[in-house]
C-alpha cells in the first residue's frame, strides 16, 4: 500500500494541483498547542505537515527556527513529545505528516524505537537534517521496516552522484534546497532552483518539493510552477512567534490560505 | 598500528560525516585536496618551512627539575608548544590548514574559536598568505579572553559576535557552519579542533601529529628511553592527539588525557565527556557527548574557553573504548593551583587549557619514581592573566 505522502501527490497530480508543504516546530509555543495549530493549516490548505523536532543546536536553521526550538524544548518540546503530538493530529486528521529532525535527538530516544513508535504514532515519513545518504544505512532500514518514507535533502552543491545517490535513498518526495544557506525568509527565490530542479528530474521520477527561503503567496506560486511541492516554513514560524494568543490559529490558516491560493491561481 | 580513521572517516564507530547534503559536495572536495596536498612534496615542505621560520618549530622538550624534585617522584619533561609564535599549538593546524585553503583557491577563510588561539593562530596564518579571515566567538568567551579578541583584530580579522545558545565555542562553531552553508563556494572553514565531519579530525591531527614526533624523538636523545606517561588536556583534543599519535604504537607508554572537571560532577557543571556524556551526534561528527535524556546538548562549564565544549574527538573516542588512552578531568580548582604552582616553581605561566594537564601530572608524580612523565604544555597564559588575576585569592584586586 502505498504511503499517505504518495497518495497526496498521486491524487494532484493529475489535477495539475501543487502541495503545500508548511514546517512548524513541535511544542512552539507549547506542545498542547500544536495539534491546534496544524488544524488551523490544513483548514487553510496546506496539504502535508512538515513536524519539526526541537533541537538545542540546529546548525542547518537561520534565527527564526533557531529561536523556535528554543521556546518549544523550554515548554517541553522533545522527540517523544512530538511523537505525543503527532498521535493528536492524528486522532483527527489523515494529512500526511513528516518528521523533521536532527539526528541526534533521534539517536538518544533509539533508532528503532523512534521508528516503531512514530509510525504507531500516526507519522508517515522521516528527514534528517544533519544525515548523509552515506551515514544513513543502519536507520534507512529500521525506518523501511515501519513503512516510513525517506526523505532526503539535495542542494544546488549536490553533485550529479550525489543527486542519483539521495534520489535512490528517497521514498515519498525529494526536498530540494533551493539556494545556498540556512532556513529563513529571502526576498526573492534563487537562481540556482531552476537548474537544480532540471538535474534532479534528471535523476529520479519521484515528486520533488522545494524549500529553504520561500515566504510569500508570489515566491510559493513561482515555486509551484516548477516543483510538485513548496515548502514554507519560517514565515509560519514567525507568525508563530509574534501572535501568542487566540488570534494566531486564525492567521496561520489566513496565511496558509493565501499561499495555497496563489499556488492554484491559473496563469 | 591501527589506520585509523578509516576511508569514510570512522574511528571504530565514531567519527564520520553527519552535516546537511548543502556541506556534504564541499567536504568532499576538502578532502580530496587535502590527499592530494599531503602526498604533495612541494606543499609538505612549505609548511615545514613556516613551521621552522614563522612558528619556531621545534619547540623544546624542557625539563622540569625543581617541579620534580618538589613532588618527589617521576621526573617531568614538558613540551613547550606554549612556546610558539601566538602562544599555543593551534598554529601547526593554521599554518597546514591555511596554505590548503590557498591551494584550493578560497579567499576567504573563516574560524570559529573558544579561548582565542586557534583565532589567533587563524589570524596569523590568514595575514600571512593574504586571504581574508573571520573568526567566530562566542560573547561569554570573548569577555573572558578580550586580550585575543584584540589580537584578531589587530591582525586584520573580523571577529564575530556570536550570542546564541551557551555564547561560547558550541554557538561558535555552529554559527562558522551557517556561514559556511551561505558563502560555501568562495569560502574555507578552518576549524581548529580535532572534531567535526571526516577529514577534519584526520586532517588536524595530521597537522597535530608533530608534537609528538618531536617529542618523542627528543625524549629518546636526552632520556635514551620513552616516556612512561604523556599527559595532555583535551578540549576536542587536537593537543592531545597530536602529542598522543606517535606513541600509539608504544604499547608502554601510557597516554592519558585531561578533561575539564569544572565546578563539580552534575551535568552543566563541567565539560568531562568521558565521565558524564554518552555517544551522539553534534556538529558533523558521532562521539562521546554531553547531552540530556532528550538528547539536547548540555551546557558545560570550565574556567578555561578551550576546554569548555560538549564533545570529545572521535578518535579519543576510540582511544577510550579500546582502553589506549584514559580520560580524567581535573576541576578548575585544580587548574588554578597548577598554575600558580608552575609559575612559582619553573617561571612558567601555562594557559588555563594546559593548566589542567599540569594539575593531573602533579597529582600522580609522587606516587611515580623513577618513572619519566611527558607533558605538553598546549600553550602559555598570557591571555589568561585577568583569569588568575580575579580567581587567585592572593593576586585579586592587586592586578587589575
Amino acid at each position: 500500500m502505498s504511503s499517505r505522502i504518495t497518495q497526496l501527490f498521486d491524487r494532484l497530480r493529475p489535477e495539475g494541483r501543487k502541495a503545500l508543504i508548511a514546517y512548524i516546530t513541535a511544542g512552539d509555543p507549547a506542545p498542547e498547542r500544536t495539534p491546534a495549530l496544524v488544524a488551523a493549516l490544513e483548514r487553510g490548505g496546506a496539504d502535508l505537515i512538515e513536524l519539526g523536532v526541537p533541537f538545542s543546536d540546529p546548525v542547518a536553521d537561520g534565527p527564526v527556527i533557531q529561536r523556535a526550538s528554543s521556546r518549544a524544548i523550554a515548554a517541553g518540546g522533545s522527540f517523544a513529545r512530538t511523537l505525543e503530538i503527532a498521535r493528536e493530529i492524528r486522532e483527527r486528521s489523515g494529512i500526511p505528516i513528516l518528521l523533521f529532525t536532527y539526528l541526534n535527538p533521534m539517536l538518544r530516544y533509539g533508532v528503532e524505537r523512534a521508528a516503531r513508535d512514530a509510525r504507531a504514532a500516526g507519522v508517515d515519513g522521516i528527514l534528517l537534517t544533519d544525515l548523509s545518504v552515506e551515514e544513513a544505512g543502519a536507520s534507512l532500514q529500521a525506518f523501511r521496516e515501519a513503512a516510513l518514507d525517506t526523505v532526503f535533502l539535495a542542494a544546488p552543491t549536490s553533485t550529479d552522484r550525489r543527486m542519483g545517490l539521495v534520489a535512490e535513498y528517497c521514498r515519498g518526495f525529494v526536498y530540494l534546497v533551493s539556494r545556498a544557506g540556512v532556513t529563513g525568509e529571502q526576498d526573492s527565490i534563487s537562481a540556482s532552483l531552476g537548474p537544480l530542479i532540471a538535474r534532479a528530474r534528471r535523476a529520479t521520477a519521484l515528486p520533488l518539493a522545494a524549500g529553504f527561503g520561500i515566504s510569500t503567496p508570489a515566491q510559493a506560486r513561482q515555486v509551484a510552477e516548477m516543483a510538485e511541492g513548496v515548502v514554507v516554513g519560517s514565515a509560519f514560524v514567525r507568525m508563530i512567534e509574534k501572535l501568542g494568543g487566540p488570534e494566531l490559529e486564525p492567521a496561520l490558516e489566513a496565511f496558509a490560505r493565501e499561499l495555497k491560493t496563489a499556488m492554484e491561481a491559473k496563469q | 598500528m591501527m589506520q585509523a580513521p578509516d576511508s569514510s572517516g570512522h574511528f571504530g564507530p565514531y567519527g564520520g560525516r553527519f552535516v546537511p547534503e548543502i556541506l556534504m559536495a564541499p567536504i568532499e572536495e576538502l578532502e580530496h585536496a587535502y590527499l592530494e596536498a599531503r602526498q604533495d612534496a612541494a606543499f609538505q615542505a612549505e609548511l615545514a618551512h613556516l613551521l621552522e621560520t614563522f612558528a619556531g618549530r621545534p619547540t623544546p622538550l624542557y625539563p622540569a627539575r625543581r617541579l620534580s624534585e618538589q613532588l618527589g617522584g617521576a621526573t617531568i619533561y614538558l613540551k613547550r608548544e606554549d612556546l610558539l609564535h601566538t602562544g599555543a599549538h593551534k598554529i601547526n593546524n593554521s599554518l597546514g590548514q591555511a596554505l590548503l585553503a590557498r591551494r584550493m583557491g578560497k579567499r576567504r577563510v573563516i574560524a570559529e574559536t573558544g579561548a582565542g588561539q586557534h583565532g589567533v593562530a587563524t589570524a596569523s596564518a590568514c595575514a600571512l598568505l593574504g586571504l581574508e579571515c573571520v573568526v567566530y566567538m562566542g560573547r561569554v568567551d570573548m569577555e573572558r579572553q578580550a586580550l585575543n579578541v584584540s589580537r584578531m583584530r589587530l591582525l586584520g580579522a573580523r571577529v564575530e559576535c556570536v550570542t546564541i545558545g551557551s555564547e561560547t565555542l558550541k554557538d561558535a562553531i555552529s554559527e562558522a557552519m551557517r556561514d559556511w552553508v551561505t558563502n560555501v563556494a568562495d569560502t574555507y572553514y578552518l576549524l581548529g579542533s580535532a572534531l567535526g565531519a571526516h577529514p577534519y579530525p584526520m586532517m588536524v591531527r595530521d597537522f597535530q601529529r608533530v608534537i609528538g614526533v618531536e617529542a618523542r624523538r627528543q625524549m629518546l636523545e636526552r632520556e635514551g628511553r620513552l616516556p612512561d606517561a604523556v599527559f595532555a588536556c583535551v578540549g576536542g583534543g587536537s593537543n592531545a592527539i597530536g602529542v598522543f599519535h606517535a606513541f600509539l604504537g608504544d604499547a608502554g607508554v601510557r597516554l592519558i588525557g585531561i578533561e575539564a572537571g569544572g565546578r563539580g560532577a552534575a551535568l552543566g557543571e563541567h565539560a568531562a565527556r568521558m565521565a558524564g556524556g554518552a555517544p551522539g551526534v553534534l556538529q558533523g561528527c558521532y562521539s562521546y557527548l554531553l547531552q540530556d535524556g532528550d538528547g539536547q546538548v548540555s551546557l558545560t562549564h570550565s574556567v578555561s574557553a578551550g576546554l569548555d565544549y560538549a564533545m570529545i574527538g572521535p578518535e579519543h573516542a576510540m582511544l577510550a573504548d579500546q582502553g589506549r588512552a584514559e580520560y580524567v578531568n581535573a576541576t578548575d580548582q585544580a587548574a588554578l593551583e597548577a598554575a600558580v604552582r608552575l609559575s612559582r616553581v619553573e617561571g612558567i605561566i601555562p594557559a588555563l587549557e594546559s593548566s589542567h594537564a599540569v594539575a593531573e601530572a602533579i597529582r600522580r608524580a609522587p606516587g611515580a619514581p623513577g618513572e619519566i612523565f611527558l607533558l605538553n604544555l598546549s600553550g602559555r597564559g598570557d591571555k589568561d592573566i585577568g583569569i588568575y588575576s580575579d580567581e587567585i585569592p592572593e593576586l585579586r584586586g592587586a592586578a587589575r
